[in-house]
Parts: structure tokens; C-alpha cells; sequence
């Protein structure tokens, strides 16, 4: 294994004791009774425009979409690239849709998207299923915040899957679950300032510096070979390789901000002014990993893998270790360590808010909706304090116990379970027309299809679809939900027949401003 | 806060937010190498625009839904 990169080592350390300080710190920050659920799992709705742009932009964009995108371009090329178009559509959905869902949910004080839809269908049996989904789907995702965790640590010399490893990725989990439980989500809200701050501080230094070192765009460009620069262009009865792409980043759109951790960072925001604006300004962030993307281009125009001081780490986490090895392989050590930093902060803030938001649902959906129907509000809080320690504590188990690859395939499957909820929140802020039994079966048949898809193709998101002699390659989150809609569409007029329709909690103006 | 009432016939202008998902989805009209500017081929450098023209429609909507 490579040499301890002390200097390094020694600015990443004290990066992460400012910001373990911070966290704790940050229970004091515009202050509120932590033993409210409110408080301590939303920040008391409180956060206005700028501290949301961090929060959420801290939230969506993770460490190991930092890792892992650069990973696929340097290891598959253009593809990679769909995380852009990706992360352009999520913002008109976040601009016209999520307004409507911040105000009927500050109107009624839900904090999870289940609280809404029992509030809307009243069917508490759909509700669980949401709640369950999105439990279900962050698990993996926080699982994967730690293998980017992990591949920095292991870039920092302290070797990614020996003991010193371990033990240091044990020591960033306790920082994680000390300062959530203690603060709730003003701890990841505080610390996002600092590491939005230092991604984009890397993000920028090395799409100048490593360009001008390589000799222009230009010559990284000449470098990459030619079906690794665009897509494949389809041949015979096939939209192969575009109708892939396309659904990708459309189907990963319309999943991510039904993530309990997306919902949770809307609905903390102060106003539905601040979700509106952040529409707008958000899309920083998704420049900011375009150019992170082009990173894994450089580190195979570089043949960063060729070299023999990366050979154990590139053994150790395959292309992954591409962003790493072409940090430390252009910045001085100093300067390894911010950025080591940023990646390994920007674990620990998507980490904290999906444990959040998964306590959250737990408590709201689970524990107080079926066996806890009078708990208190301190009882309330205290259990999500608790159910926030053991997610992590499931994932920290996964990653140490069991190799990445199945937190990636469970995170896979992940992004094709949540988009299943769509029906009942996404179209759920506009009508109630679909009946919620009806609902809960389309729910069943895209859980079960879109798993069936994952498995057959080997675990990889996409799906030949045959249809009439041709074949569309495509997301199989996508084509799971187009079955959900369609049972649940066609259900809905059975359903009705048969199921008196609960009262709806709220109003048409409740949406509004 | 968002106090003013919406104007009538405001929420045209939502139709924009269809330009970033045309702009994106129809992938053949991207997926080529030129025209390259400043070496960076077209593939890449006309996504990274959609990234600014996303924004800028979503502010555009925003101001004048607001």
C-alpha cells in the first residue's frame, strides 16, 4: 500500500475537527426546542434561500456522486455524461410541482411525504408503503456515502480495506451520529456551507490547472478514443445507446425528489419563495458536476491508472479511485487534503439528512401511526434520535461486512423503488383522482417489475424493452413506473366501485401561497 | 414570501420549462463532435449550455410567476 500522505493527512484532519465542532454547534443556531420533531428533523422550517441552496445542494449532490460519475466517465466515457441532462431537469419539476407540496405541508405541519398522503387519501395502508419505499431506498444510498468515504480515506494512504481504514471511517461515523443526534438537521445544514465552499474551491482549481498542465481541452480531448467520446449511434431495430441515455437521465430526474432526503431539504426551507428561487440558482451545482464529470476524462487522457504509485488504489476501488489518484497526482499535498476534505465532508452531509429523513418517516408512519398512536411529542423526537443512529449504524454494518457492490446494485434498485411513490406524491399535490388501492397495487406491480428488470439485466439500469420488432434500451425505473400508472389508471374506476373514498385533509387553497 | 396574486394568463409562461426537456431528451441532435469549440466537443459543451439555459428559463419563469 502507498505511503501515509501526512501533510495531506494533517489538513483533512483539522478540516473534519472544524467541522465536528460545527456540528455540534450548530444545536444552538437559530434556536429551537430540539425535542420537537419539527425542530430536530426540519430545523424548524426556518432555513431561508441561501442556507437552503447549500442544504439541499449539500444534500443532492454527494460524495459519492463526486466519486462515481467521474468513475463511469473515466471508465465508460460519454455515458457518464446523462448526469447532466440528469440534474438540468430536475429543476422546472422542483420549480412548478414542489411550491405546491411545501405550502399544503406547512399548512398542516406533514414532515414526510407519507404524512401527506395519508393526509390527502387517508389510506394509511398506502402511507406505510411510501414511508417503507423511502426507508427502503436511502439505506443503500447512505451505505454509499461511506464507499466514497472510504476511497478517500484510502487516497489519504490509510488504506482503504486494511484495519487503519476501517478504524477511520468508524471514527468519521461516530462524528456523523454524535453531532445528527445531538443537533438534527441544523448539524448538516451548518456544515454544507463548508463543504459546498470546498467542492467548488476543488471542482474549479482542477478544471483550470489540470487543462492547462495536459496543454488545453483540446488535447484531452485527442486523447479520448472515439467510442468513448459520444454514443454509440443505434443500428438495425434499436434506439440503443440514445433511447438509454434519454431515460436515464429522465427517469433519475423524476426519482430524486421523491427521496425522503430531497423532501426533507424542501420542506425545510422557510418559505415556498426559497424552493422557488432555488430552481433557479441550484443549477450551480449542476455545472459544477459537469465539470467534475470532465475530470474522469482528464484522469484517462492522463492514463492515471498506468502509473505505479496508484496501482494498490486503483486495485483497491477500481475506476473510483480515478478522482483521487488525479488529485493527488496534480495538486500539492496541501491541497490534496481540502479536497480529500470536501469529498469526504460531502459523505457525512447527504449521510446525516437521509438518516434524518428516514427517522422521520419511521417515527411519523410507522411508530406513530401503527403502534404508538398517543406518543408525545418529546417521545416522538427521542425516537427519531434513536432510528436516525441505527439506520447508519445498518449502513456502517453493510459497508464493513459486505464488498460496495451491492450497496451500488441496492442503490439501484433503490432509484427504482422510490420512483414509485410519483403517483401518490407527484401527482398527489394536483388530484386525488387515483384511487389509493389502486394505487398500492400499481405501487406492488412497478416494485416487482422494475426488480424483475434489475435482476434479469444483471444489474444494470437498463432494459431492452422489445415492442413491435424493435427494441428500446431504457431505465428500468422508467418502465416500471409507466406499468405503475397504467394498473393504477385503470384500477381506479374498480376500486371505486367497491371503496367508499376517505376524507381528504386538505384544500385546493392550501396549495397556494 | 410570494404575496401578488398571479396576473391572468400568467401560467403560459410555464410552457418554457418543455425547452430544457426537448433540449435534453432528443439525443441525436447532440451526440456529435462538432462543431467543437475551443477542442471541446460539441457533445459536451452544448450540455454544459443547457445547464445556463435551464437556469435561465427557470429565473425567467420564476419573475414572471412571481
Amino acid at each position: 500500500m502507498q505511503n501515509v500522505n501526512w501533510i495531506a493527512l494533517i489538513v483533512f484532519a483539522l478540516l473534519f475537527g472544524f467541522i465536528t465542532w460545527l456540528g455540534f454547534a450548530a444545536a444552538h443556531w437559530r434556536r429551537g426546542d430540539l425535542n420537537l420533531l419539527n425542530e430536530w428533523g426540519l430545523g424548524g422550517r426556518r432555513f431561508g434561500t441561501l442556507i437552503t441552496w447549500f442544504l439541499i445542494g449539500g444534500d443532492l449532490y454527494t460524495a459519492y456522486t463526486f466519486i462515481a460519475v467521474p468513475a463511469l466517465a473515466f471508465g465508460a466515457g460519454a455515458v457518464a455524461f446523462f448526469a447532466v441532462p440528469y440534474t438540468i431537469l430536475i429543476y422546472p419539476i422542483l420549480l412548478v410541482v414542489f411550491p405546491r407540496l411545501w405550502s399544503v405541508c406547512h399548512k398542516h405541519g406533514y414532515i414526510t411525504a407519507a404524512d401527506f398522503v395519508i393526509g390527502r387519501f387517508g389510506n394509511r395502508w398506502l402511507a406505510l408503503a411510501i414511508a417503507v419505499t423511502g426507508i427502503v431506498a436511502t439505506m443503500p444510498y447512505i451505505a454509499l456515502q461511506l464507499v466514497g468515504l472510504e476511497v478517500v480515506i484510502g487516497g489519504l494512504g490509510l488504506g482503504g480495506e486494511g484495519w487503519l481504514g476501517e478504524v477511520s471511517l468508524i471514527i468519521a461515523f461516530i462524528i456523523l451520529a454524535a453531532f445528527t443526534y445531538s443537533s438534527g438537521l441544523r448539524a448538516p445544514a451548518a456544515i454544507a456551507i463548508v463543504k459546498d465552499i470546498l467542492i467548488y474551491i476543488t471542482a474549479l482549481a482542477a478544471c483550470i490547472v489540470i487543462p492547462i498542465e495536459v496543454g488545453g481541452f483540446g488535447k484531452i480531448f485527442a486523447a479520448i478514443p472515439a467510442q468513448k467520446l459520444l454514443l454509440a449511434v443505434p443500428h438495425g431495430q434499436s434506439t440503443g445507446a440514445y433511447s438509454g441515455y434519454a431515460t436515464l437521465a429522465l427517469g433519475s430526474a423524476l426519482a430524486l425528489f421523491l427521496y425522503p432526503h430531497s423532501i426533507t431539504g424542501i420542506l425545510s426551507a422557510s418559505g415556498r419563495g426559497a424552493v422557488r428561487r432555488n430552481a433557479a440558482l441550484l443549477p450551480a451545482y449542476s455545472f459544477m458536476l459537469g465539470l467534475l464529470t470532465l475530470l474522469g476524462l482528464m484522469a484517462f487522457a492522463l492514463d492515471i491508472d498506468k502509473l505505479p504509485e496508484f496501482a494498490d488504489g486503483f486495485k483497491a476501488f477500481k475506476s473510483n479511485f480515478a478522482v483521487p489518484a488525479l488529485l493527488l497526482h496534480t495538486f500539492p499535498s496541501w491541497f490534496v487534503g481540502v479536497a480529500f476534505a470536501a469529498i469526504g465532508i460531502g459523505a457525512l452531509v447527504p449521510a446525516a439528512i437521509m438518516s434524518i429523513a428516514a427517522a422521520n418517516l419511521f417515527t411519523r408512519n410507522i411508530y406513530r401511526e401503527f403502534f404508538h398512536r398517543d406518543a408525545s411529542d418529546k417521545q416522538e423526537s427521542q425516537m427519531a434520535k434513536w432510528m436516525s443512529l441505527i439506520v447508519k449504524f445498518g449502513a456502517l454494518i453493510f459497508i464493513l461486512l459486505l464488498p460496495s457492490q451491492y450497496a451500488i446494485q441496492l442503490q439501484l434498485l433503490g432509484g427504482i423503488w422510490i420512483i414509485q411513490t410519483l403517483p401518490a406524491v407527484l401527482i398527489g399535490a394536483y388530484t386525488r383522482w387515483l384511487n389509493p388501492w389502486a394505487q398500492l397495487v400499481g405501487w406492488a406491480a412497478g416494485i416487482v417489475s422494475g426488480t424483475w428488470m434489475a435482476a434479469a439485466m444483471n444489474f444494470s439500469a437498463t432494459f431492452p424493452l422489445q415492442l413491435g420488432g424493435w427494441t428500446f434500451p431504457g431505465y428500468s425505473a422508467l418502465y416500471s413506473l409507466l406499468l405503475n400508472l397504467i394498473v393504477a389508471v385503470v384500477l381506479t374506476p374498480l376500486f371505486n366501485q367497491v371503496s367508499k373514498p376517505a376524507q381528504d385533509q386538505t384544500a385546493p387553497a392550501d396549495y397556494q401561497p | 414570501m410570494d404575496h401578488k396574486k398571479h396576473k391572468p394568463g400568467s401560467n403560459w409562461w410555464f410552457l418554457l420549462l418543455l425547452v430544457p426537456f426537448v433540449g435534453t431528451l432528443w439525443v441525436p441532435f447532440y451526440n456529435s463532435a462538432e462543431p467543437a469549440w475551443a477542442g471541446i466537443p460539441f457533445f459536451y459543451w452544448y450540455q454544459m449550455l443547457m445547464v445556463l439555459v435551464g437556469a435561465g428559463i427557470t429565473a425567467i419563469v420564476y419573475f414572471a410567476t412571481e
